[in-house]
């Protein structure tokens, strides 16, 4: 492998650069693909296929419109929190992708406890939601706050405990080793294609792919947002940009979800026949990562299309009536069969 | 419970302190929210004052009114014939059926029934405004509970059948076809073939709504049990339409009252639903709009051939006297009390539209519920703002 070495501060700058342009374009892509190719097919909808070929020009002409409209704070609202909130919302989304790998080198920091990191931030956001919900001095606001509140709360656990069952398979919490770990490993023997977590861990997969859906506030799960009774929640006040910061905070993370749900469930970046120590690895590895989030995120907005929003109570008695009981029994069962093999 | 000694009695007292200080502590402040009158789920300039502890509704009461449009009024300074392009619009969605009963009532007044072949075709489009409103409610459901996908299957279904109105009356949404003493047009060529197969899609709609969002266990456990409307309660409140049929009465004007129109000539059937709440409300729209496109079916293979037109002066005034007539609306019963004093044009014109009185019961059905089931009541009374606000 080629050694490059860089300055501390040269390479920090360049990962920062890096972070801050893969969000807002795989905002862009799964925007594009999901939000607007797919749902209208899915809806038998006509107009993101329009502007530009294949419609493609939709979304730049849709940033455009968000830019051109008035910047409002309500009268009475909290105007510096008011302002800050969008920010938080999306630096959560920024953090998220320091721990995601895209190749045997190509990664922000591999920390030690990087799904950890990973998880701990993504609930950033609901610091975030809170901030716009009071500051928006709006009723609707609130009610979607503290929904959102509720909600995220609930489903850190279930995503926390999901995660757990790989963490015991890998022996490790690092993104980076969890990959190499479905890369060398075999099931009873058998290695063909290395060992997916999907494979073993299938109740995780299920369990944190429901607690991602609610992580993101994605029907069924939309209850903060909730645009027919609460008419957007959190988020009724904003306009313009800072509506367009929610925007790309909501599809970055599904974006860096997906990452982390391809990487810790469906290999990663690996790809079974090439080496994982070869710098083939690095240049393949972003492709087969990306093509594995679009499948996770395929799946994410196939359900955000098609069904129905829960309500609130509804929402808590799956979290904690079924998703933790049954993730507690799927680490239980990991943690034996581990020591049995 | 049955206190014998002082000191149970002493006990008791104290338990019930205790119990009314946990509950002053607990007690929430409560919050007045305003639903509209902009909010989506009013489907127009509907406001709804509800006062909230927590989620949950402890007091509502719609307040309507925004958008009245005097057409009892505006009736009194029209002639007959011009009428009809007002009230076309009371019911937005079901353009054509808001028609019928004013021109049945002036009928009445003055004695003459159109030819056969007027009201079949009468009924036909009739039928087909019924549709494209209740069809449009099965999409509309789904997005205040969410899932916006069913309403745009919705408006691509319903286009077909408002190219339909479009061919033979030449508006998509005020069709002004009916005439006193029959309809304004026969029906252009080709268009029997095109009605049959829209009929075809509009059935293939329903069982994609089925599949969609009925089937959908989310959709399920949101509607039912949610906004249970008693029979003996909606009928105290004057529910009708398929509000009342789902709460298990039996009562569709169109079978049941002797109407001119040719409802009678077709096979077809009343759903009911014994359950009374939000998913029998639908469910009952869903059969509705299938049996709709049944009878248009029948009624298109049996349409008589012959004069549109009855024989009626070409200056229309009609004779002194009352006249009240009421027909099966996709919501509910309409009718028009139509009082005639010789005139040009009524003297006075009573409305009666269904989502007024259907609305009417909110105060009663919100309390204690959760605010998404708020939208959800709404959702499934179904409403359409001119109708209310007339």
């Amino acid at each position: 492998m080629v050694a490059i070495e860089l300055a501390y501060w040269t390479a920090t700058a360049i990962k920062v650069g890096v972070v801050l342009a893969i969000i807002p374009a795989g905002a862009l892509i799964l925007g594009y693909v999901f939000l607007m190719k797919m749902m209208s097919h899915m809806q038998s909808r006509l107009g993101p296929m329009e502007a530009g070929p294949h419609g493609t020009l939709q979304l730049v002409a849709d940033g455009v419109k968000f830019l051109q409209k008035e910047d409002i704070f309500p009268e009475k609202a909290d105007r510096r929190v008011f302002a800050l909130a969008p920010l938080v919302v999306l630096l959560s989304t920024f953090l998220l992708y320091v721990v995601i790998p895209a190749g045997p080198t190509l990664i922000v920091e591999d920390l030690d406890t990087g799904i950890f990191f990973a998880l701990a931030v993504s609930s950033l956001s609901v610091l975030g939601v809170l901030m716009a919900g009071w500051a928006s001095a709006n009723k609707y606001s609130l009610i979607g706050a503290l929904r959102a509140a509720g909600q995220l709360i609930a489903y850190e656990l279930p995503m926390v405990l999901a995660v757990v069952g790989v963490v015991i398979q890998a022996g490790s919490m690092s993104l980076q080793q969890i990959v190499r770990a479905q890369t060398d490993g075999e099931i009873f023997g058998w290695g063909g294609i290395g060992n997916p977590f999907l494979l073993t861990q299938i109740v995780g997969f299920v369990i944190f792919l429901i607690a991602t859906q609610a992580e993101l506030s994605q029907t069924p799960f939309d209850m903060p947002v909730a645009e027919s009774e609460l008419v957007a929640g959190f988020m009724t006040e904003y306009t313009g940009f800072r509506f367009l910061f929610f925007f790309m905070g909501e599809f970055g993370t599904a974006f860096a979800f997906s990452a982390i749900a391809a990487t810790m469930f469906l290999g990663g970046w690996a790809v079974p026949g090439i080496d994982p120590t070869s710098t083939l690895a690095d240049v393949v590895g972003p492709f087969a990562l990306g093509a594995k989030i679009m499948l996770v995120a395929f799946f994410i907005f196939w359900v955000r299309f098609s069904f129905p929003r829960l309500r609130e109570d509804q929402l808590q008695t799956i979290a904690w009536k079924y998703l933790i009981p049954i993730s507690l029994v799927n680490i239980t069962a990991t943690g034996i069969l581990k020591v049995v093999f | 419970m049955t206190v014998t000694t002082d000191w149970q009695k002493s006990a008791y007292i104290g338990g019930q302190a205790a119990d009314a200080r946990i509950n002053v502590e607990l007690e929430t402040e409560g919050m007045t929210l305003n639903l509209g009158p902009q909010h989506p789920a009013t489907h127009g300039t509907l406001r709804i004052v509800v006062r909230l502890d927590g989620e949950q509704v402890v007091w509502a009461e719609p307040v309507c009114g925004y958008m009245h449009r005097g057409y009892e009024k505006l009736c009194e300074v029209r002639t007959y014939p011009q009428v009809t392009t007002l009230i076309n619009r009371i019911d937005w969605l079901g353009h054509f059926a808001n028609e019928v009963p004013f021109i049945l009532a002036a009928e009445q007044l003055m004695g003459v029934e159109a030819p056969p072949r007027a009201q079949y075709i009468r009924t036909i489009f009739f039928e087909l405004a019924r549709q494209a409103n209740l069809g449009l409610f099965l999409g509309d459901m789904g997005v205040q509970l969410g899932a916006i996908t069913p309403v745009f299957f919705a408006f691509r279904d319903r286009e077909y059948l408002l190219n339909l109105m479009e061919a033979a009356t030449g508006g998509r949404f005020h069709p002004n076809f009916d005439r006193i003493g029959g309809i304004k047009e026969d029906l252009p060529k080709g268009w029997i073939d095109e009605c049959k197969g829209a009929m075809k899609r509009q059935r293939a709609f329903c069982d994609e709504i089925e599949d969609l969002l009925m089937g959908n266990e989310i959709f399920q456990t949101r509607t039912r049990g949610i906004g249970v409307i008693p029979a003996a309660v909606g009928l105290e409140y004057g529910l009708s339409g398929a509000n009342i049929r789902a709460s298990g009465v039996d009562w569709d004007i169109r079978r049941d009252e002797d109407s001119p129109l040719a409802w009678k000539h077709a096979d077809w059937k009343v759903w009911t639903h014994p359950d009374g709440d939000s998913f029998a409300r639908y469910w009952v729209r869903l059969q509705e709009v299938r049996e709709s496109t049944y009878i248009v079916e029948q009624l298109l293979d049996g349409l008589p051939a012959g004069s549109i037109q009855a024989k009626v002066p070409r200056i229309i005034k009609v004779p002194a006297g009352e006249a009240w007539m009421h027909t099966e609306n996709p919501l509910g019963e309409m009718g028009y009390y139509v009082v005639s004093q010789g005139g040009l044009g009524p003297y006075r014109c009573k409305i009666r539209t269904p989502s007024f009185n259907n609305i009417s019961i909110l105060p009663w059905l919100l309390k204690g519920v959760y605010v998404p089931d708020v939208i959800t009541i709404l959702a499934s009374l179904y409403f359409i703002l001119g109708d209310i606000d007339r």
